[in-house]
């Protein structure tokens, strides 16, 4: 006879709640101890400048066509609702200051991010999973090389640079993006676009999305790392490592951009 | 030379080492015979330091590595190379870099010289020319060989085989025995090597241990295993399923 789910006794509720809990805890403690072994291999890592910019371009180039291709239509898309949404009461050639400050501030890292926590995450920790299950990363330890060291410092030196960079290309595109569509079906055109950017533009507005994306690269490269290293179970650990990599890391994303908002415009 | 004094390690519920006790003499082969999952493979990362014991002590060359910092082992691990079942060569490197990386890494050699030794460790293993390729064009056995080359890049002064000759053909398996006789005639290494192989053990090996039920239950040259009338060890090399080793 099959078993009804949910059913759960409440026995198995309060171990089913005590192992999550002991979990969590596993989790937080064993990613702040790879955090310290990271950043002791901070110094040793530019030593191995060659992995650094290995991982730089599978990050940063590689992602460059996706990271195209979503900006162009996240500004396009903005520029089509803020007509809709202030047409009413703010004049049109303010279309670019709303257009600008959206992508630069929010739009731009945020969905950068979480494309490159869909692209790269999953792929670190795929590859990462894969060394572990087929002891590669015992083999390095037999070799006198530290994983961590290794593995690790170089993809969070690559996350950390290459997110901000990436972040410039999405923001220039999705202007891009929508100061075409305001002009081919707006009526606003490109000059007008770019005054009503220029007039009300801070710095701030730049800095701040290029600091989330800092923010979110560290993180898209931590957690990629550390679910490849807790992989155990062949392919369908492999498997369950590379979802957990994505849903973890877009939802720290998201937690980390309300965080780190709070602190820069609260 | 290293010393395993009762040694006990587990896995969540299940007890795999119950106070193993084994000594390798320098300059020896020494296989350890057991049962898949008999917990062989444990005993090796225990002593390359990538496991720790629950008790128990283990000396090499008279330190106790069991109470080494994880830091420490890494001045130990350069002393030691190991052979994977697998090989566990690195996907994305080459041949060349897979056997260089040690070198890289710890020596100061210059390029030149570094694929010069490279050469010389393929050459040892009976392979030239592959240096540009990746593990995934080579063949079981090439891979073997490669995983080999790399494990004796540093002129280590023990070799660790988990099970050197499994998934490889009969022909194969001899020339990688060849190749571990070799290396230990020529380069005076000493090794463990863990197998279910009784062919490759006889081949390879001046000593045999025993590992059954956790322990050590017999240590002698290949001739005494072949005497033995210890009923674990003549079912074990007899490959006979009746007799005291459960089955299931």
């Amino acid at each position: 006879m099959s078993k009804i789910p949910f059913a759960h006794t409440p026995e198995n509720v309060f171990r089913l709640v005590g192992r999550k809990t002991i979990a969590f805890f596993e989790d937080v403690g064993g990613l702040a101890v790879m955090i310290k072994e990271m950043l002791w291999g901070l110094p040793k890592a530019v030593t191995r400048f060659h992995l650094i910019i290995e991982q730089m371009h599978a990050m940063g180039v590689n992602s460059l066509p996706l990271v195209a291709l979503v900006s162009i239509f996240t500004g396009a898309v903005t520029a089509v609702q803020a007509v809709y949404q202030i047409s009413d009461y703010v004049p049109i050639r303010y279309l670019g200051t709303m257009v600008g400050k959206a992508v630069m501030i929010e739009l731009a890292p945020v969905l950068t991010a979480l494309v490159v926590a869909g692209r790269v995450g999953a792929g670190i920790a795929a590859e990462l999973g894969t060394m572990k299950v087929t002891e590669q990363i015992d083999a390095l330890q037999t070799l006198a090389l530290d994983p961590v060291e290794y593995l690790v410092t170089p993809r969070f030196i690559a996350g950390v640079l290459m997110l901000p960079i990436l972040t410039v290309f999405a923001d220039a595109i999705a202007v891009a993006g929508g100061m075409g569509i305001s002009a081919a079906t707006l009526h606003v055109p490109p000059h007008t676009f770019i005054n009503g950017m220029r007039s009300f533009f801070k710095s701030m507005d730049l800095f701040s999305g290029l600091f989330k994306a800092f923010v979110f690269g560290g993180i898209i490269s931590i957690i990629g790392c550390y679910q490849g290293f807790k992989t155990y179970g062949g392919a369908e650990g492999v498997g369950r490592s590379t979802t957990k990599a994505v849903v973890l890391a877009s939802v720290l994303i998201l937690i980390s951009d309300y965080i780190v908002a709070t602190i820069l415009f609260g | 030379m290293i010393e395993i004094k009762n040694v006990f390690k587990s896995f969540g519920g299940n007890q795999v080492l119950r106070g193993v006790d084994l000594t390798i003499k320098k300059g020896e082969t020494m296989v350890i015979l057991g049962r898949s999952g008999c917990g062989k493979s444990v005993m090796l990362k225990l002593i390359m330091g990538l496991l720790r014991p629950d008790s128990g002590q283990i000396f090499v060359n008279g330190d106790e590595i069991t109470l080494f910092k994880d830091s420490q082992f890494n001045k130990l691990r350069q002393k030691f190379g190991m052979l994977f079942q697998a090989a566990a060569l690195f996907d994305s490197m080459t041949v060349d870099g897979n056997v260089g990386l040690a070198l890289r890494e710890h020596t100061n050699l210059s390029e030149k010289e570094i694929e010069k030794k490279v050469a010389a460790k393929l050459k040892l293993v009976g392979l030239s020319g592959v240096e540009q390729m990746k593990p995934a064009e080579l063949s079981g056995g090439m891979k073997k060989r490669v995983g080999l080359a790399r494990a004796i890049a540093m002129d280590p002064e023990y070799v660790l085989y988990d099970e050197p000759t499994t998934g490889l053909d009969p022909i194969m398996s001899d020339v990688i025995n060849e190749l571990i006789v070799c290396l230990r005639n020529t380069l005076s290494i000493t090794s463990i090597a863990v197998t279910h192989d009784i062919v490759s053990a006889y081949k390879i090996a001046d000593r045999i241990a025993m590992l059954y039920e956790g322990k050590i239950i017999f240590v002698g040259t290949p001739e005494e295993v072949k005497r033995t009338d210890n009923p674990v060890v003549r079912q074990f090399v007899e490959g006979s399923s009746q007799g005291p080793i459960e089955t299931l």
